[in-house]
């Protein structure tokens, strides 16, 4: 029987940051679908989530611009205010 | 460095002294009078020197300076007073909780409405103009990130590790080429600038010195190491998009990819270093120690309003017709404006 240390640290993290981008951390590699290498240039780097950012997939802030919202945890299946308006005018 | 020129009794009394061995008196010094701090050009200056001595000292000037009791004697007076004037200008910040950190410092370097010095460089300086704006920066861009490091042994746990997240980058993780402040010293020296440390110190007014002996100020003392990293928060979350806006200036007024590095560099970085500044480094600080939230704040405040003066300078002198620096040493008059910026790119 093995026992899983329980600390062991993966090699790469991510970590959402509220209304802002993820950052990834550790042994991590980013890479086109064809494989091609992009280069990340630096230790950490800030991966945009907002979708609005001009040196995609890199974040360079224009999320503030946008009053982008996400919350820092996983965020749980909830219904979409749009679709409750739609299901209200068909009903 | 050479010692600058003095700019009024204070400093001219200071840099006599220092051109003479630190057994010189400090008795009969000038008494810091009653000025405003933030914009007293004597004050400033004075202030500047004392500080520079811990960085990178004077061509001349013993290092022993450093730590003479007189000289910090005089140093601690002017700090009250600045420090004060800063407070004032910013007024109380609340004790907010940890957790509420983060959106009290994103609120106060939300985006003014205001005149904006990034947008006015990006659609409308003259490469004057913009030399200018790079030798503004330069006191504190040529040492970029080593104001900080004098807080990494104050600080402790989860905020040292954030703060040394940020300074690797800034430092280029220790290779010299990738440091911020060589990629400035490239931009300077594409724009055909004296990229030596000080060079243009003669030439910055009393708001651009007020700007780095903040940062000092907030670096040498302990007790204000919350201050430095509100300050550095607030630094790193109003960057990516004012840099930007310089790097697109840049490439208007001609810049290739070897001029706009430095600023084509800091949209990136600093959309990382804001996230690990205001959550990782300044929330877990204030975790750990409740009672320094609002100094957290102040720093952050005292930034945002010196940049803001610093900015509205730039903008106004320009509006204006003038230069934003001082003239150059020699010229008793100031010179019109291409003539001063002839030879400042000389």
């Amino acid at each position: 029987m093995t026992h899983e240390p329980t600390h062991v640290r993966p090699s790469a993290t991510v970590t959402p940051y509220e209304d802002g981008p993820l950052l990834l951390r550790g042994d991590f590699e980013i890479v086109t679908p064809d494989g091609e290498h992009i280069e990340a240039g630096r230790p950490t780097v800030a991966l945009c989530r907002c979708g609005r950012s001009r040196i995609k997939p890199f974040c360079d802030g224009t999320h503030k611009l946008i009053d982008f919202r996400a919350p820092a945890g996983r965020q749980l299946p909830h219904p979409d205010p749009a679709d409750d308006a739609e299901q209200r005018t068909a009903d | 460095m050479r010692l600058p020129e003095a700019r009024g009794e204070l400093s001219a009394a200071v840099i006599e002294r220092l051109g003479s061995g630190p057994a010189a008196g400090f008795a009969c010094l000038p008494k810091v009078t009653d000025v405003d701090p933030l914009a007293d050009e004597d004050l400033q200056l004075t202030l500047a020197v004392c500080y520079e001595l811990h960085y990178s000292g004077f061509d001349d000037v013993e290092d022993r300076w450093e730590w003479h009791p007189g000289l910090l004697a005089l140093r601690a007076d002017i700090e009250r007073m600045f420090e004060l004037a800063l407070r004032e200008l910013t007024g109380p910040q609340p004790s907010v909780g940890s957790a509420e950190i983060p959106a009290a410092l994103t609120a106060l370097t939300a985006e003014q409405g205001g005149p904006s010095l990034a947008r006015y460089i990006q659609s409308h300086a003259t490469i004057d103009q913009f030399r200018e704006f790079v030798i503004h920066r330069s006191l504190y861009q040529l040492k970029e990130a080593d104001p900080h490091t004098f807080a990494i042994p104050r600080l402790t746990g989860r905020a040292k590790a954030a703060l040394i997240e940020i300074q690797i980058d800034e430092y280029g993780s220790g290779q010299l080429a990738r440091m911020h402040a060589e990629l400035f010293r490239t931009t300077m020296s594409c724009l055909g600038l004296d990229t030596a440390y000080g060079a243009y110190l003669d030439r910055l007014p009393a708001v651009t010195l007020a700007g780095t002996n903040m940062l000092s100020m907030f670096a040498l003392h302990r007790r204000l190491r919350a201050a430095l990293t509100g300050q550095l928060a607030a630094f790193e979350m109003s960057s990516s998009l004012p840099n930007s806006r310089y790097g697109n200036g840049l490439r208007r007024l001609g810049g290739d990819n070897r001029a706009t590095q430095f600023y084509d560099e800091h949209v990136e970085a600093d959309a990382v270093h804001e996230q690990i500044a205001a959550y990782d480094m300044c929330g877990s600080l204030v975790a750990e120690h409740p009672e320094l939230a609002a100094d957290v704040l102040f720093g952050a405040a005292a930034s945002e309003a010196l940049g803001g003066m610093a900015s509205t300078h730039l903008l106004d002198s320009w509006a204006a017709g003038r230069s934003s620096l001082r003239p150059a040493l020699g010229s008793a008059d100031p010179q019109p404006q291409a003539d001063l910026l002839a030879g400042v790119a000389a």
